[in-house]
Order: C-alpha cells, then structure tokens, then sequence
C-alpha cells in the first residue's frame, strides 16, 4: 500500500527504550492533541445523536434513510388531510381527537419501533462495535441510557409531528384557542408515553439478538399479537357485555395500555370496545403502575443484557 | 505506563490469569503468549472492564478498579476482532470514535483526518468500509485506537489475518506510534518473532502465568541462535570454529551445524565474513528461535537446546515449532 510504512518497517531493530514523547524532532506531521477531553457525560450526548440520527437514517447510506422517511410521511399525512378538511369545510372541531391518533396509526408507529430498534441495537453486537464503545469514557448504563433515549426521542418526533399539524391546522381554522391547547398538551404527553413503552419494549427485543431480520420480526409479532389478541378478547366480552372486563384487559397490550392511561388520566375517549376505559381508580392506578414499571423494567433488562458484553 | 500487582482473573472453569506481575515501561512492550494465554483478558482488565478476581493494577497510575472511565479517556484500545460496520465510512466512524472519546466535534473531525492519514488511508477513507480489505481495515482500527492522541494505546493483535508484507507494514506503524508520536503501546501476538523487532521489552506469558519479562535486547541474547552450515570437510568447519570463538562468540557445535549465539546486529556480519575469509561454502544460514514454553529455561540451562525440558511444561500442539523459525539468509 503506501510506500512510507513500508520504508520504516525495513527499518533496522528497534535501539532498547527509542526517543522520549517529548523529542519533537522526530515528531514530523504528528501533533499532539491539547484540547480539552469533555469525557463522560459528552461521550453519552455523542452517542444519543447519533442513533437519533441513524433512526432516520442521517449520516448513514442513501437507502437507509427510505424507509424511515415513508413513515414519517406516512404519520403525517393524514393529519394535513384531517387539517385541509377542516379549514375548507369550516367544521367546528378536528375530526380526531389528539389522543386517538397515535392509536389509530399504531400500524405505522410499530413499523417504525420495529425497524429501527435493531438498526440501533442489533448493528452493534453484530459488528461487534459495542466492546469499542465500552473502551470509551462511558460506562454501560450511559450506552443504554443513550440508546433509550435516542430510540424514544426518535419515536417521539414521529408521534409528536403530526400532533402539531393537527394544532397549527386547527389555529388556523379558528377553533376555540383553550380547547385546543388543552387537547394538544394532552396529545404530547400521551405521545411522550407511547415513545418510551415502544423504545423499551422494541429495544429489549432487538437487543436479543445481532440478526437484524430477526429483530424486526419479534417487535413485530410482540406488538401485533399482543394488540390481536387484547382485542379479540375485548371483542367476546363486548358480545358479553362484560364492559369492566374490557377495561381491564387493556393493560396486555402496549398500544391499548397507552389507551387505557390516557382515557383515565387525560380525559381521552377510550378507542376500546364501547369506549370502556378503565372500570375503577384502581384500574386506573394499574394502567400506570403497567405504564412505568414496563418501562423501567425494560430498562433494567437492557443493562442486564450488556452486563456481560464487555470487550469479548 | 502499567503495573499489576499479584493480579489474577479466575472464570468458573479457568483461570485466564494467574498471579501476574509486570511493569511496563514506557515504549513498546510486545505481550507474547499462546492462544487462551490470558493476553485479551489481561487488557480487559486493564481497561477496567473486567474486575480482578485479586491483586491490583494501574494504568498511568490510576487504579483499574476506580478510575475506569478516567483511564479509557487517556487509552486507546485496539480490538483483536472485528468491530467496523460495514456501511459507515472510515472518516464518519472514526469522527464518531473519537467524540465517544471526549473531542469536541471540530477537533475531532480534523484529528481523524489527521490519523488516517498516519494510518495510510487517503481516498478510501470515505468509502464504506464494508468494501476494504483486511490490512485497510486493521488501519482503521488502529485510527480509532489513536485518535484522540492517548498516553497508551493497547493493540490485541493487530497482525491478525495479515499477509507478510501487510504484517511489516503494520509492524512498521506500530513502531512509529512511539518513536513519532510519541504514545506508548502494548502490543500482543502468539509470535515471538514479529514482537523481537518491534518492541523495547517483552513480556510473556502463558496459561496466564508470566514467564518472562525483559528488555527485548536481552530477549535476543537468550533466544536467537544463528545455525550455520557449511560445505562438508572437517577442518574448514573447525577452522570457522576457532575464528569464530576467537571474535568472541560463544557458539557450539552439533554435526556440521554451528549453533553461534546472537549476540548483536553484528552477529551475522561476522558469521558471513569468517566464512567468506576461509572460503567455505556457505550451505546456508538460518536463525533460529525458541518455542515459547521453551523460555521457562534460564539463560545457563539453555546452551543445551536439545536437552530435556522437564515433563512439566508441554508446548502442545497450539505451540507450532515451525511458526516461530526464523528466516533464512541466502549464502
Ligand atoms: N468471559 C469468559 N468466560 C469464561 N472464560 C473466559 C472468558 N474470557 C476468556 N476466558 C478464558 O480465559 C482464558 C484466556 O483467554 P484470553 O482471551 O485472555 O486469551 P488470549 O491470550 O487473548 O488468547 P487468543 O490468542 O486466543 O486471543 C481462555 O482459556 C479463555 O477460554
Ligand atoms: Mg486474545
């Protein structure tokens, strides 16, 4: 390759203990780094923005950067539809409510966990780059800590975008100003507790394995089945007409527990059969304890999962 | 530069490392071992990410088992394995590296333009890596371990799946990590051989236990004997005996082979010109090393190569005589 290191590797053996760091003579085109190391706490940002960037594919390959960007678009479209409607239909109120959209796009928001969980997580034990980044200032809980927060942030954006299209849409077509701030404050936070139960849960998932395919799969079949399954249930209870048993039943699936938190704590209608929320306070309280502890306990699995990853 | 106390790393079913003591001085220290010798373990350690199961270490003097991040902040680490993704180019992925190292984002760009370019990598450093060949790739690895300009950079064999000439190359490289820039290195190979000529100092160790630790001049003293063969009559080879004696090498006869000690550079100059005076023919000149386990002899005992090694220490079969001969000097 290129002739210089070839030069000095015919070099004659090394004299015992060569020139000390300082002698600068021999220092031709090398210089020394004098800067300042901002270690730890830079080094964990560093990473946060770069895997917020790779989940939309910035900073890597052209075709990587296809598939998020058709959800995004995907997200927001029909939010600009809902808003050109109203405008030029003069409707008094939105025809959805900020709480129910990300329930109604789940389809996309799955997609979007399931696709870029591993391209965050499985990349890096199938390359092996993750004992690299353990070779840095930063230890293993700033490496999940990072990942988590890029991957919910990710998740967020996706969520929260179409939320503000909606509000701006709904200014601008003159809806009452309170009644709109309220609802749209209401939508972000319930799209703040949806980004973080999908970045856990999709994470977990993709973390298992480095074979991304498979990744993507399993976060798939997680939130699909779960969500088939929640709801065929709810449906034979509906035919019941065992309503407090559908309320309950939310908590076994991640888009329907985000449903039932949102319906008894942010005043949403339930998208449940015969809009049955949760039955009682205490059904209320489970949905968030459900809420936070899968979050948390996702967490706690991520650190686990790379308690032994190391350097091997 | 390094220091372990006693330090020993035990596994359920092995023990990786056993009471290991060395200092490493600034330089390059060629760490020398068998596969499973404890090498990859020792460095984990090192990097304060494996705790030691007992004894102590430190690194720049800062204690492996507080100062962790503090040490990987001033460290570099060069993998034995791949760890490059294939669709990121070398420039992208070691800016990257280099911000996880604490730069800040400008410096960080100029600086891996800077060690690439010290690694030898120009053009190629914005396509994606997926497409580079192995010694393109050991450059890059290398970049990442250097790119924020460390104190100490620890390289798990960088030689691996090297061609000869990749191998100088790399050799070369790692010699300039410290004679141009001044960073220390600790370097690890199963060969002996390709350390003796990078390294100031060698340490070896096997089954995690040290066997040796000293200056690579020494080293050479001990473990390099030069075989000579010359054409067949007995008094020219006595005559090359006497000669050789007389210009103060020590060296021993076996057949029609001179086993002569290496006792510096001038070694072979002398060898080639006793028998160029005598107008022997030269049948041929070949250095010659010892297996690693061999090293367990002390300098007296080892002017007997042929001699029993004792049944305690098996080279086995991962330990292959042949890998570790030296080169052959055309007559
Ligand atoms: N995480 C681990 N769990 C159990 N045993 C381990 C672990 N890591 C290493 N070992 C064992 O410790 C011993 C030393 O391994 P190590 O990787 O340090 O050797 P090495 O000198 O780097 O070898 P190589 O030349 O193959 O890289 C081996 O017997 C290995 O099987
Ligand atoms: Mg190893």
């Amino acid at each position: 390759m290129s002739q210089p290191d070839a030069a000095t590797a015919a070099a004659p053996p090394p004299e015992p203990s060569a020139a000390p760091p300082t002698d600068v003579i021999h220092n031709i085109g090398y210089r020394a780094y004098e800067g300042p190391r901002l270690g730890r706490g830079y080094a964990r940002l560093s990473l946060f923005s770069q895997s917020l960037r790779g989940a939309y594919g910035l900073g890597r390959s052209a075709k990587s950067k296809v598939l998020p960007m058709i959800l995004l678009g995907v997200m927001c479209a029909p939010a600009l539809i809902m808003v050109a409607v109203t405008i030029f239909t003069h409707m008094n109120r939105l025809p959805v409510q900020y709480t129910r959209y990300a329930v109604l796009l789940q389809a996309v928001i799955t997609l979007f966990a399931a696709s870029q969980a591993p391209q965050s997580v499985s990349r890096d034990l199938r390359f092996k780059t993750t004992p690299l980044y353990f070779s840095r200032p930063i230890e293993r809980i700033d490496y999940v800590a990072a990942k988590y927060a890029a991957l919910a942030t990710a998740l967020f954006l996706l969520t929260a975008l179409p939320l503000v299209i909606l509000y701006v849409g709904a200014l601008l077509a003159k809806l009452g100003f309170a009644h709109q701030t309220a609802g749209f404050a209401k939508g972000l936070v319930s799209a703040l507790l949806l980004s973080v139960l999908f970045a856990g849960i999709s994470l977990v998932i993709a973390a298992v394995t480095p074979r991304r395919g498979f990744g993507v799969a399993a976060v798939i079949a997680v939130f699909v089945i779960s969500y088939a399954a929640v709801s065929s249930v709810q449906g034979v209870a509906m035919s019941q007409e065992r309503y407090d048993v559908i309320g309950w039943l939310g908590v076994f699936s991640p888009i329907t527990v985000i449903d039932g938190f949102q319906t008894w704590f942010l005043g949403a209608t339930s998208a449940f059969p015969h809009a049955a929320g949760p039955p009682s306070a205490v059904a209320g309280l489970v949905y968030l304890l459900v809420l936070f502890g899968v979050a948390a306990a996702c967490f706690g699995l991520l650190m686990r999962r790379y308690r032994k990853v190391g350097l091997s | 530069m390094i220091a372990t106390e006693s330090l020993s790393k035990r596994y359920p079913r092995v023990t990786a490392l056993d009471r290991l003591t060395v200092d490493v001085t600034p330089g390059v220290t060629g760490l020398v071992g068998a596969n499973g010798a404890g090498k990859s373990t020792l460095i984990k350690i090192l990097l304060g990410l494996a705790p030691a199961s007992e004894g102590r270490a430190a690194v720049l003097g800062l204690d492996v088992a507080t100062a962790g991040p503090r040490i990987r902040s001033l460290v570099g680490y060069m993998p034995e394995h791949d760890c490059l993704p294939p669709d990121v180019s070398a420039t992208e992925f070691v800016v990257h590296m280099a911000r996880m190292s604490g730069l800040p984002p400008a410096a960080a760009r100029e600086r891996t333009a800077d060690t690439l370019r010290h690694v030898g990598l120009y053009e190629e450093r914005y396509r994606p890596m997926g497409g580079y060949s192995t010694g393109m790739k050991q450059r890059v690895k290398l970049a990442q371990a250097l790119v924020h300009d460390p104190k100490l950079v620890l390289l798990d064999e960088p030689t691996n799946g090297l061609d000869p000439v990749g191998r100088d190359e790399m050799l070369g490289l790692i010699r300039r990590v410290w004679t141009d820039f001044g960073i220390s290195v600790l370097v690890t190979s199963h060969l002996l051989g390709e350390l003796e000529r990078t390294s100031d100092h060698i340490v070896v160790i096997d089954g995690g236990k040290l066997l040796r630790a000293s200056s690579t001049s020494d080293f050479t003293k001990v473990t390099g004997s030069l075989a000579v063969e010359v054409t067949d009559r007995e008094d020219e080879l006595l005559d090359l005996l006497d000669l050789l004696t007389a210009a103060g090498l020590k060296l021993r006869r076996s057949g029609h082979l001179l086993q002569v000690d290496i006792a510096d550079e001038d070694t072979y100059d002398v060898v080639r010109d006793a028998v160029a005076g005598l107008g022997v023919g030269l049948v041929r000149m070949e250095q010659r090393r010892h297996r690693i386990a061999e090293l367990f002899i002390d300098p007296e005992s080892a002017d007997d190569p042929a001699g029993d090694h004792g049944p305690d220490h098996d080279p086995g079969p991962r330990h292959d005589p042949d890998q570790e001969g030296g080169s052959s000097v055309a007559a």
